[in-house]
């Protein structure tokens, strides 16, 4: 009998030393069975898209690929990012990962991410018909496949109870209409996330006012802060507006949901928000009459205007050891009909040049958007930069500093240029 | 004299047979405790053992995970940290923050345990104040942060109720407003951790004898006099453990602070928990990120040698 029970034990204590083996190796996650490969493909978008839309695409691939099978690794964005840096550092990444840009600086100097250039040569990939591609060193490593672009949202009932008779085009307008919303004591101008958790808002709420008159934050690919009229111009522009009390209360720990949230309940006369959220404003408040228009320009500037965008990129793991299986399922995505049909259920404009999704014509938020979208230029300066999203928070901090008076903005600046030149150098 | 002697087989020359028997099991004997530790032993070297060696191992190296050949570098992640202004204020919000937490808990949970053991309400008015109280326990921290986040917003109802009440004649921004935000989280992190301490609490005022407070106070003691001379000596024990757990739980408090505040305004939240969370999945300074969670595991390896202690003196 006691000969049984250390039998077993030793058994249990073989199979979990044989597990804890299994987990210290890199491991491809790929795996191959008679002939078969199955792809795993890690991304947040399934839980964004219509159930069962993503799984359909794969359903497709695959019956076009046979032999080629994809398992869908799906989470929020928040958790696939921490699943994609854990698997780059174990070297048990997906083979096919759905990638924000602000990561992939950091994924190639891990050697996480293979190189696509390389890929798309061998697979004879028509390169011109994708609309962008994130590019280090001259190779591409991501391509976006949907673009949510950053249009300004209107309420049209709030301005015209402000007696706001046009939509502010330049910021004078966009101040004076901001003050006016306020003014009735009915919301506040406008809406601002700064949340230091997800400092997204530097890029989407801030910087987008720089981009959209043509300026910079960078120079030769380099923190150009200090000295930079535009940038600084943004932020007394910004200041002014939240020392008149335009800005929608809460602003330092806001996050980008809270300011979707006053903008349905019409709390908020104007935002900066992504085109994705059209839906979801739609079915929170039907009543809510809004509009879309281009993120207004400094007084005076008639050039191209940037639009920030956000994209929902892929790539191939550097440990996949499928790799031209994995490009077949990128290049599938980025095919013109499928392209299209993916963008139609995000609502997003497609990565394919070719495509054109529906929604596109048959809504007129979309069709607004898009026209403004082709008149500009789609600009994410963070897109490919190291670091990114602590780019985003020590602008933030020392932005929110300014803000309350604590540092000028030159300080601001400063002291944002030492902290991004530190990042840059790694 | 005469000597007989047995002949002896050249198997018993060897001993074996008459032996073995009883030295397997000996051997038997001694293993087999081992045995049933076995299964926890793997657990806790693969789930505790490993894993610490492996931070530790990673604070001493240059930026491990994202560099391929990390370099040694000693004590210098340590070094930049303990000199890090940061990270001082960090460890400044983390002890305000636990420490006013864990007193608060101690002080809420032992007024609700002393109410409800009290004998002058009835068993239903004690049911429906315990269910009452629990409450914020039942909930999970992302609930809390939520829930918080809405009621404590610049339009929620706590500023419409202090509105309504003259209370206040602006709108007060709780969670962004470097004045109050540290005490927003913290109030927060006590709303939501008082009842632990008053169960327990509860539990050990039912254990304390009645014969106690009945020669108490047929020599004459007050009320007070009976709660510092009989039911805090009683409690001392369970007190003194809570305090110790909850003073490491709450030093580690991460998921509240992230989804209220995320360490702002301006820094004013910033914990030990968000700073080190932000060098490693923010600034991807894995090497840096993991001497601050190890400065974070001493402080938790000296609370819990106090606890331990506690333990063994109470038992």
């Amino acid at each position: 009998m006691r000969k049984k029970y250390l039998a077993g034990i030793a058994a249990m204590a073989a199979a979990a030393l044989a597990m804890t083996g299994c987990t210290g190796g890199g491991t491809a996650p790929s795996a191959s069975s008679g002939g078969e490969v199955t792809l795993e493909f890690a991304q947040w978008w399934e839980p964004e898209l219509p159930a069962g839309s993503l799984r359909g695409l794969m359903d497709q691939f695959e019956a076009q690929n046979p032999g080629i099978k994809v398992k869908l690794i799906s989470g929020p964005y928040a958790s696939t990012k921490e699943q994609v840096v854990a698997g780059a550092a174990a070297g048990t990444m997906s083979d096919v990962v759905g990638l924000d840009g602000a990561w992939v600086n950091d994924f190639v100097k891990q050697g996480s991410l293979a190189n696509l250039s390389d890929l798309m040569k061998s697979a004879n990939f028509d390169e011109s018909q994708l609309a962008a591609q994130v590019k280090l060193n001259g190779s591409t490593y991501m391509i976006p496949v949907a673009n949510f672009v950053y249009p300004m949202f209107v309420n049209e009932d709030l301005l015209k109870t402000a007696n706001v008779a046009k939509v502010p085009s330049n910021r004078t307008e966009f101040a004076a209409a901001a003050a006016a919303v306020t003014k009735t004591g009915k919301a506040a101008g406008w809406v601002l996330p700064l949340d230091t958790a997800t400092p997204n808002g530097i890029q989407n709420d801030v910087m987008s006012w720089v981009w959209a008159s043509g300026g910079s934050m960078l120079k030769d690919g380099q923190p150009n802060l200090v000295g930079n009229a535009e940038v600084k111009d943004v932020m007394t522009f910004i200041k002014g507006m939240y020392d008149a009390g335009s800005i929608a209360k809460g602003t330092f720990t806001m996050k980008e949901q809270d300011k979707v949230n006053e903008f349905t309940n019409g709390r908020v006369g104007m935002m900066i928000d992504s085109l994705a959220h059209v839906n979801l404003i739609r079915k929170e408040n039907k009543d809510l009459k809004f509009s879309v228009a281009a993120i207004p320009a400094a007084d005076g500037y008639s050039g191209k205007r940037g639009m920030p965008y956000a994209s929902w990129g892929i790539g191939v793991a550097n440990n996949s050891k499928h790799q031209a299986e994995a490009f077949k399922l990128v290049s599938f995505l980025m095919g013109k009909d499928v392209n299209a049909t993916l963008c139609n259920s995000a609502h997003a404009f497609p990565g394919n040049t070719q495509s054109v999704p529906d929604f596109v014509n048959s809504d007129p938020i979309f069709k607004q958007a898009f026209e403004i979208y082709q008149a500009g230029t789609a600009t994410n300066e963070f897109t490919g930069l190291p670091v990114a999203e602590d780019l985003m928070r020590s602008f933030d901090e020392e932005f929110q500093k300014y803000l309350a008076g604590k540092q000028s903005a030159d300080e601001a600046l400063a002291a944002s240029q030492t902290a991004w030149e530190a990042a840059f150098k790694g | 004299m005469t000597s007989a002697s047995l002949p002896v087989t050249g198997a018993q020359q060897l001993g074996s047979p008459r032996q073995r028997p009883g030295v397997t099991r000996k051997v038997k004997t001694t293993l087999v405790p081992y045995g049933y530790l076995t299964p926890t032993m793997v657990l806790l070297v693969v789930l505790m053992v490993i894993p610490i060696v492996m931070v530790i191992g990673y604070s001493l190296m240059d930026n491990v995970i994202m560099k391929k050949n990390p370099q040694f570098v000693g004590f210098k992640h340590y070094s930049d940290i303990l000199t890090s202004e940061s990270f001082w204020n960090a460890v400044t919000n983390t002890l305000f923050f636990t420490g006013v937490s864990v007193i608060a808990h101690l002080v809420i949970g032992l007024a609700f345990a002393l109410m409800l053991n009290t004998p002058l309400l009835g068993n239903r008015t004690k049911a429906l104040f315990r269910t009452i109280y629990v409450l914020p326990w039942l909930f999970t921290v992302a609930i809390i942060a939520v829930l918080w986040r809405l009621l404590l917003e610049p339009n929620g109802v706590v500023n419409y109720l202090l509105m309504a009440g003259h209370l206040t004649g602006t709108q007060v921004e709780w969670l962004s407003q470097p004045e109050t935000a540290l005490f927003a989280v913290t109030f927060i992190n006590i709303w939501s951790g008082y009842p632990f301490y008053m169960t327990s609490l509860l539990a050990g005022l039912q254990g304390i004898p009645t014969d106690y407070y009945e020669a108490a106070q047929v020599d004459g003691a007050s009320a007070w006099q009976r709660f510092t001379s009989i039911t805090l000596p009683q409690l001392k024990p369970i007190i003194i453990s809570m305090a110790l757990l909850d003073f490491i739980w709450t030093t580690q408090q991460f998921a509240l602070i992230w989804m209220t505040t995320g360490g702002g305004p301006l820094g004013t939240t910033e914990m030990l928990s968000t700073y080190t969370y932000k060098l490693a999945f923010s600034k991807y300074q894995f090497g840096t990120a993991s001497a601050a969670a190890v400065i974070v595991l001493v402080i938790s390896m000296t609370l819990a040698f106090f606890y331990v202690r506690a333990q063994k003196a109470r038992d």
